[in-house]
């Protein structure tokens, strides 16, 4: 008998999902939408009992019988060749099950990606440091450990190449994307008279998810040869389709089955695809579950962040403050493998402008090779660093121009009836004027721009900053740019909803069941998300570029939709029967209650890779952040006083959460700023734990004031459009801009951490006699 | 591998635990895989990030930080014994209404931080809430919904007490751990 007490999986009485009155201000466009029911309020997650009481399962709290436990030998160099591994030794050591090389591998050795460049184990060379080269399955973790240490490979070490100049200099590029709009050349060579041009320099650090889960996975054998994954992530038919890939088998001999995730921001998009085909590949080799759990350091070292960056900035601007012309040159460091890099290029380079109205662009954007690992998917994708670039040089243009930066930004800035500089026509939904009003206000920007600035140690000042952000993956996504949704009505009346994006903590759960309530005009209560599991839900596209919402939201949307008017057709002026009734007299006259909906972009997306122009995205989020900080000029610490983060959302369909997901966007974006960066060594991560790689903690996190604009988007689920990732975007440029209006210093390098902060002013200042 | 060969006698959310184990392995480990309370979190397995808290002899420990021999003849209470019966407990029921809990991870370590704070202080100020959970690293919130979910908490709980009332907890039966001092 066990002794201690565990919760049975009963349910919470004391949760009661109160639906409060509308607020008034539910919709700020002058649309004649009707109130709703459900969307619009803040409901409580029906997930969070479970993870408030411990009785969620995370990848890590399931207890297999008969499992395996693996460990992955990873390279300690940043580039080798590999001469010789032998695994004779280990193979005797006690408890081993397996040990894989290269060489085992049943099918590919690849992982699926947009040039299937990063092996599962490396072969002949390695190319970072933490690359997978053998794999041990044994009874326990000590044991494959040990087995795995016993492993001897013979490498033959290599000069690495590890920075963006170095990679540049030997030709190493991974991709190229370019975009021509206008003649940005004939204005830098010819300017008007009183026109003024500037040039600089910007470059960033990576970026480390910290996910405060790490990666992870179970695979085990299943019935007439199928195999079943369980684990952490973000993307499960990803994971279908590369372990798939490494196993040689159809796709549907694949069951992928997500489990709670511990957080994902990208981390988890491509990254489990590698655990979780290597597990495959032991479990296919022992015929038993194999469990891969990475710990914190092996996570760091070898896992995908954000790439650090490097962008050349040109600009061009007449003497009444108008954006004439830009040359960008936007470097990326992608790692050692192209993976996603060329993805995330793209959306760099189709933001590098900045949400300004330019007649003339020329932007170059490179993704660099490097020998350290990949770099990946991280909220915003390839957009911060650029947005850092842009805002942080627009600010010192304007004030070296002597107008006020938010008016050099209203002058200049896209409104409905503009073309991107993709030459894209922004038709609806571009709520840009009223977030920056709003944002304007709450940190009270008039009266901090006047303070007068007073001499002494510490210095105040605030900044704001702009961005816009396409939803979804645009004309780049291909297949993944569809959603489909199961939706079915049982005959009790409760339903499922089924999607195949994935709940990673950001509340796709709570958001697709109020979407599917109002539209079936059903108690939510009784909605039931299905379990993400690929055998049971169709292929709803990834769970990235915040698009969700927008995707499988409106999926959700049109498969209740065409229930519902099943259901309306058939009791005709009994269509107000509550709704037990209402589905029980259905089902009893044969109503088919069940449907599956489906979802494209609402508009045709293109892309010409010449040009770089096409209706790249079909909507825009639009975002604005300020931050008040106050300069320690002693020490170099920014203290933010206050951080007010506003976006236009189209609609917000449960403003609690809303504002959680800007709160939690804009700390990673202020993390991004002035404190979170690797050091590197030779290629190796020097800071591999939670105690050396610093993220904000309760102790350091400003008061956050979210601000929601909601300019509706006509073919979004009830006018909502999608924004994970906005709050973090403009979060750097606006406290980097903070920081000059305080001191005068123009940092040109994320993150601003106290040392360089000091530095810049110890040199601005050196010939001062103190302060 | 090490061997369970330590009798382990120590009370666990209110039980007699009474079972053979592992005395070096991490307190965390045995909770998780030899009692199956897998409420406590690994994030760091280093101290650092606090999803392992739980509670000993009423103070928080990051239970990865904690050997087993060290749990004998003391009381543990982990995230699972804070809820009873199918009620949460006041703090639990802030999160959930205050919208704090994102992906979860966090969230028990969060939970038991935030309960030891209340069973200290009736009336902590913002600061001090910061303070007590500045051991516990949240990646997803951006901590102000946390924030206001304890104070809320605190709040609550201070009401009943005024109105005489027993804090939802502290009147329920039997051997469930109840906040109070004594008994955590
Ligand atoms: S796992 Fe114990 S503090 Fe992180
Ligand atoms: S809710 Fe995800 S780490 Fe706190």
């Amino acid at each position: 008998m066990q002794s201690y007490y565990v919760l049975g999986s009963s349910q919470f009485a004391m949760i009661e999902n109160p639906i409060s009155p509308l607020p008034e201000t539910v919709c700020e466009t002058e649309c004649a939408c009707p109130p709703l029911e459900v969307v619009g309020h803040g409901l409580y997650r029906p997930d969070a009992p479970e993870k408030l009481t411990g009785q969620a399962k995370y990848i890590a709290d399931l207890q297999i019988p008969n499992i395996l436990q693996a460990y992955v030998l990873r390279s300690p160099h940043a580039s080798a060749r590999i001469e010789k591994i032998s695994t004779a030794k280990a193979q005797a050591m006690p408890g081993v099950a397996a040990i894989m090389t290269a060489e085992d591998l049943p099918a590919a050795n690849y992982v699926p990606l947009v040039r299937n460049d990063l092996p599962l184990l490396a072969a002949s060379e390695v190319k970072f440091i933490g690359q997978p080269v053998a794999l041990v399955a044994a009874e326990s973790y000590e044991e494959a450990r040990a087995a795995a240490e016993a492993i001897e490979v013979q490498y033959e070490v290599l000069k690495p190449s590890l920075t963006i100049e170095e990679g540049i200099a030997k030709d190493w590029i991974l991709w190229h994307y370019q975009q021509f709009t206008g003649d940005a050349e004939s204005v830098f060579n010819n300017p008007e008279p009183g026109m003024h041009i500037y040039e600089a320099t910007y470059t960033t650090s990576h970026q480390e998810h910290a996910y405060l889960e790490t990666n992870g996975c179970i695979v085990t054998p299943e019935d007439r040869g199928g195999f079943k994954v369980l684990g952490s992530m973000q993307c499960p038919f990803y994971v279908q389709k590369a372990v798939a890939t490494a196993l040689g088998v159809d796709y549907q001999k694949v069951r992928v089955v997500q489990t709670v995730t511990g957080g994902g921001f990208g981390g988890k998009e491509d990254a489990p695809s590698t655990p979780a085909s290597l597990a495959a590949v032991l479990c296919w080799r022992t015929r038993r579950p194999v469990r891969l759990i990475y710990g914190r350091e092996e996570d760091m070292i070898s896992m995908t962040k954000r790439h650090p960056s490097k962008t050349v900035f040109k600009s061009a601007v007449d003497k009444d403050g108008y954006i004439k012309a830009v040359d960008i040159h936007y470097y990326v460091d992608g790692g050692a493998y192209i993976t996603l890099s060329s993805i995330v290029l793209w959306r760099g380079l189709l933001h590098a402008s900045g949400p300004y109205r330019i007649p003339n662009v020329r932007t170059l954007a490179d993704a660099v090779g490097s020998n350290t690992a990949p770099n990946g998917a991280f909220r915003g994708f390839g957009q911060p660093q650029v947005a850092f670039a842009a805002d942080a040089h627009w600010d010192h243009v304007a004030q070296q121009m002597g107008i006020d930066p938010l008016e050099f930004r209203r002058k200049n800035m896209l409104k409905v009836g503009d073309k991107t500089s993709s030459g894209q026509l922004l038709a609806e939904s571009v709520g840009f004027e009223e977030v920056v009003a709003k944002v304007k206000a709450e940190i009270d920007y008039d009266r901090l721009l006047t303070l007068p600035r007073t001499p002494g140690r510490f210095r105040r000042g605030v900044g704001l900053s702009v961005s816009h952000y396409g939803v979804g993956l645009g004309a780049n996504g291909g297949p993944h740019n569809f959603a489909a949704a199961n939706v079915v009505v049982a005959v009790d009346g409760s339903v499922s909803v089924a999607v195949g994006t994935a709940e990673i903590g950001q509340g796709m759960t709570t958001v697709m069941l109020q979407i599917a309530a109002e539209t079936l005009q059903c108690p939510f209560e009784r909605l039931y998300l299905a379990d993400t599991d690929t055998s049971q839900v169709p292929d709803s596209g990834p769970t990235v570029a915040s698009r969700t919402t927008l995707a499988s939201g409106n999926a959700v949307r049109d498969a209740c939709q065409i229930i519902r008017q099943r259901m309306d057709n058939y009791l005709k002026e009994r269509k107000d029967l509550p709704w037990r009734e209402a589905v029980s007299a259905c089902h009893v006259g044969g109503v088919q209650m069940a449907a599956q909906g489906y979802y494209r972009p609402g508009y045709k997306l293109d892309f010409d890779d010449q040009t770089g122009h096409g209706a790249t995205y079909e909507i825009y989020t639009w975002c604005a952040n300020a931050a008040d900080v106050t300069v320690d000029t002693w020490t170099g610490k920014v203290k933010i006083n206050k951080f007010v983060s506003g976006q236009d959302i189209g609609r917000a369909i449960n403003p609690a959460l809303v504002e959680g997901q800007i709160q939690g966007g804009a700390l990673q974006g202020i993390g991004y700023a002035l404190m979170e960066e690797y050091i590197l060594k030779e290629g190796r991560i020097l800071n591999d734990s939670l105690s050396t790689y610093i993220i904000p903690t309760s102790m350091d996190v400003p008061e956050i004031v979210p601000v929601i604009v909601e300019h509706n988007y006509s073919w979004g689920p009830y006018g909502a459009k999608g924004f994970g990732e906005t709050p973090l975007v403009p979060a750097a440029p606006a406290i980097i801009n903070a920081i000059a209006n305080a001191t005068g210093l123009r940092l040109k390098h994320l993150p601003a951490t106290p040392e360089r902060v000091w530095a810049a002013w110890q040199q601005e200042h050196s010939q001062d006699s103190g302060v | 591998m090490a061997e369970k060969n330590f009798r382990l006698q120590c009370t666990v959310n209110g039980h007699p635990i009474d079972k053979m184990v592992d005395p070096t392995a991490r307190l965390l480990d045995t909770l998780r895989e030899e009692l199956h309370l897998t409420g406590c979190k690994e994030g760091c397995g280093q101290g650092e990030c606090g999803a392992c808290t739980i509670f000993m002899d009423g103070k928080p420990v990051d239970s990865c930080l904690v050997m087993t021999i060290q749990a004998q003849g003391h009381r543990l209470v982990t995230i699972e014994g804070m809820a009873f019966e199918g009620r949460l407990d006041t703090i639990q029921q802030m999160f959930v209404e205050e919208a704090s809990v994102q992906c979860g991870f966090c969230i028990p370590g969060m939970v038991v931080a935030a309960r030891a704070l209340l069973e200290e202080k009736e009336d902590p100020t913002l600061e001090e809430v910061r303070y007590a959970l500045g051991g516990n690293i949240c990646r997803c919130t951006g901590y102000h919904k946390i924030f206001r979910a304890v104070l809320r908490a605190a709040k609550i709980e201070r009401q009943l007490r005024l109105e005489g009332k027993p804090s939802q907890l502290k009147d329920l039966p039997g051997v469930h751990p109840a906040p109070s001092a004594d008994r955590l």
